[in-house]
């Protein structure tokens, strides 16, 4: 079969042979909990809890601000400490709820069980996934119920499950793949059955073909479902790139990917997908991997959300040599931390923690105009231009040349010789023209 | 609570960068020209050396006094002068005398080069620019092909027979390929300059793109001229002689491939390679000189801002038909 791809690209060291071996072991937390309210993309969740509640594991604690918005559940027992302004991920300080953990993961009192023969409706299905909390993990958060609810439903062709985990170190969905394939399936049916005509896609990149073996045997009679190999190349993950190479059709910025008739949902999200529909049970755990040359024993943990970071570096055996750089997922999108004492929530995949900073180890020389960004670009842009044009504040020819396509992916600063910092100043220059369109000074 | 670390430095992502600096491209070209060095000094004898070691010496020179002086951050280490030395060196016949490479090096580093900002700024290819300011300021000793230490050999190279008599007489184009013939300390030996073609593309330096259009298109053009004006036939002999005589080679494969001066969009390039591969063709077919390597190329890399004014590609998804 050929192995769908796409344009450009990189082939980035790949780490993951410090985890991709290690089974999930779950995690359990022995400090305060964190829980910010905003930990997806839209209105941030507005609590139902106060200072001084006892809160059991399973309750809900923030219900969704708005249709764009996801509700918050505690993962541990306790009571609430406090509310107030906690450091995040992003560095930001983000209103949260803080609960003094007792160790005792006190269960709610059991829900009457219904007869759990109510048809499953695709309304039921969103209505549930929507109760849970359930937002995208792969990095964005957009909640899920959202993102399953396109206009034409009936137009959707594909669902495809990123499974391709392109970023160097993380092996989070791969021990999924390896350890609960069906539970991937399990969701994806439940997803399948809100579109009447669509089909699923797992993508699967082809190292690891293992986890694809094992995919493929599981769904041997649902022809609505199969498994795509896909050659493993850096940003193979990103939606864009993730549609083109299963399905042949290209999206750009203009459209979502609902307008070329696919969903894209990351492993993790379609399992909790499966723990919503099936059990409904809240979005209250991640797997993160955590990893990097400063670990002492890298392994993926099943991690309540709300634990705190500096917990899971230290149940991994801390760190055998004093870390120079600390992400909060991958190499080449995550966010590098200056503070390890922040909470994992539903969007953060790892914890990867290097010996060596990068970035700091090469000086920046002049383009020379080499080229290689070009051809590294999987939106085919000219990142070299693009970057005269921000030094030149020149928004007209940064427009021009499709800057606004850029889907950060980090490509061009990877293989930059000179080290340019091309992808964070097209950052800079999209998010402040983003900004002033929002405002309204230009359309 | 917190484990030990203490201030991890932060950054922007991506997080790590490949391997490949700049300095390890320019380490890399150095590389592929040893070959040619190599041979011009056992084939033109120990002044070629001194010839090539001075005149990497007044680039470099010249790259740190300038910055130094000038109070700009120092790019000596980046190896881009080695680089333009090299190609300068390889340029010069070896009879000339040993004072041009110094001053062919200043021109390129500090003229065409720092004058316009430094490396990545330069508007053409230093060590041509030098090459042509050399060859129009001293036009006899930078013709002077005798070479031989004890007793002068020809002094015309293949070339110049080819145009003044229309045959090669005693030179055999096996000759030419392997070098053994009169021209620039760097440029004689085909085999040597394609050993070092064969290194940039290995380590993916260059692309084959503008060569083999160079390349190409001169052989077309060539043989057209010699069709239609010369001997009224294709003369196969007569091709193999052009390809390996001259700058052609040494132009081709290392100086019309520097990234600074050769457009970075695809239609450009190969406008500019069909330019250049004509304009050689013409040049020798028409110009005085036997050469014109060098002025094609130097012309094709003033018209590269033009080129690369050329509508860019268009992006993923952004265009034509959708979904």
């Amino acid at each position: 079969m050929l192995k769908g791809t796409f344009f450009g690209g990189i082939h980035p060291f790949d780490g993951k042979e410090m985890s991709k071996n290690k089974p999930i072991v779950d995690y359990v937390p022995k400090g305060d909990m964190v829980y910010p309210l905003q930990q997806h993309l839209g209105a941030p969740a507005v609590p139902v809890v106060g200072k001084g509640d006892y809160v059991r594991h399973g309750q809900l604690i923030a219900e969704a601000g708005g249709f764009v918005s996801a509700p918050v559940y505690a993962a541990c027992s306790g009571f609430v400490k406090t509310i107030e302004p906690h450091l995040t991920v992003s560095g930001d300080m983000v209103e949260s709820i803080i609960i003094e953990n007792d160790g005792k993961f006190a269960p709610l009192e059991q829900k009457k069980t219904e007869k759990q023969d109510t048809a499953l409706t695709p309304q039921l299905i969103l209505e549930r996934i929507r109760e849970a909390g359930v937002v995208g993990m792969g990095g964005a958060g957009f909640p899920t119920h959202v993102k399953l609810a396109p206009k034409n439903p009936e137009q959707i062709d594909y669902i495809i499950v990123n499974c391709s985990e392109c970023e160097p170190y993380l092996t989070s969905d791969y021990r999924r793949m390896i350890e609960n394939p069906e539970m991937i399936i399990e969701g994806l049916e439940y997803i399948l059955a809100i579109f009447p005509h669509a089909k699923g896609i797992i993508a699967v990149e082809d190292n690891k073909a293992d986890a694809a073996v094992k995919l493929e045997k599981l769904c041997i009679n649902k022809p609505a479902i199969s498994v795509s190999l896909l050659k493993t190349k850096y940003p193979q993950g990103s939606e864009r790139q993730l549609i083109y190479a299963c399905t042949g059709r290209k999206i750009n910025s203009s459209m979502l990917p609902a307008d070329g008739g696919c969903i894209v949902q990351n492993t993790d999200t379609v399992c909790a997908v499966r723990d919503a529909v099936a059990e409904e049970k809240p979005l209250m755990y991640r797997i993160v991997t955590v990893t990097g040359d400063a670990v002492k024993n890298p392994v993926n943990f099943r991690v309540p959300i709300g634990t705190s970071y500096a917990e899971l570096a230290k149940e991994a055996g801390g760190f055998v040599k004093e870390p120079a750089q600390i992400i909060s997922g991958g190499p080449l999108m995550g966010i590098s931390l200056f503070d390890i004492d922040v909470p994992v929530i539903k969007t953060s995949s790892a914890l990867l923690c290097l010996t060596e900073n990068d970035v700091r180890q090469h000086r920046q020389t002049a383009c020379i105009n080499c080229g290689r960004c070009a051809d590294a670009c999987p939106e085919q842009l000219m990142p070299m231009r693009l970057l005269r044009a921000v030094a030149a504040a020149d928004r007209d020819t940064f427009l021009k040349l499709y800057g606004m396509e850029c889907i950060e992916c980090g490509a061009c600063s990877y293989i930059c010789p000179a080290k340019q910092p091309l992808t964070h100043s097209f950052r800079t220059m999209r998010r402040n023209i983003m900004a002033e369109k929002k405002r309204g000074g230009e359309k | 609570m917190s484990a030990k670390y203490s201030n991890p430095e932060v950054s922007a992502s991506p997080h790590v960068r490949a391997k490949l600096s700049t300095s390890h491209i320019m380490q890399l070209v150095v590389l592929a020209l040893i070959p040619s060095g190599c041979y011009g000094v056992y084939h033109f004898g120990i002044n070629a050396l001194f010839h090539i070691l001075i005149t990497v010496a007044a680039c470099v020179a010249s790259e740190f006094l300038f910055t130094h002086f000038m109070h700009k951050p120092l790019t000596v280490t980046d190896g881009s002068a080695v680089v333009t030395g090299l190609l300068l060196a390889y340029c010069l016949p070896v009879a000339a005398p040993l004072w041009m490479g110094a001053v062919g090096g200043v021109f390129a580093i500090i003229v065409v080069k720092q004058l316009f900002g430094g490396l990545g700024h330069n508007f053409m290819n230093p060590a041509l620019a030098a090459r042509c300011f050399l060859l129009l300021s001293f036009p006899k000793l930078m013709t002077d092909y005798t070479y031989g230490l004890y007793d002068s050999i020809s002094s015309a190279t293949p070339l110049q027979l080819l145009k003044e008599s229309g045959d090669l007489g005693d030179i055999s184009v096996r000759d030419m390929v392997f070098g053994n013939i009169g021209g620039t300390i760097g440029e004689t030996c085909t085999i040597a300059i394609l050993l070092g073609a064969l290194i940039l593309l290995m380590f993916n330096i260059i692309d084959i793109k503008i060569p083999a259009i160079i390349l190409a298109t001169f052989s077309v053009c060539i043989m057209l001229f010699n069709y239609l004006l010369g001997t009224h036939d294709f003369n196969i002999y007569y091709l193999s002689a052009q390809l390996s005589g001259g700058g052609l080679m040494l132009g081709a494969w290392f100086m019309a491939t520097d990234y600074v001066t050769r457009p970075v969009n695809t239609k450009g390039q190969v406008i500019y390679a069909v330019l250049i591969g004509m304009l050689i063709a013409v040049f020798r077919w028409f110009g005085n000189n036997a050469e014109g390597a060098s002025f094609a190329i130097i012309f094709a890399n003033l018209l590269t801002p033009l080129l690369e004014r050329l509508p860019v590609r268009k992006a993923f998804g952004t265009g034509g038909k959708q979904a």
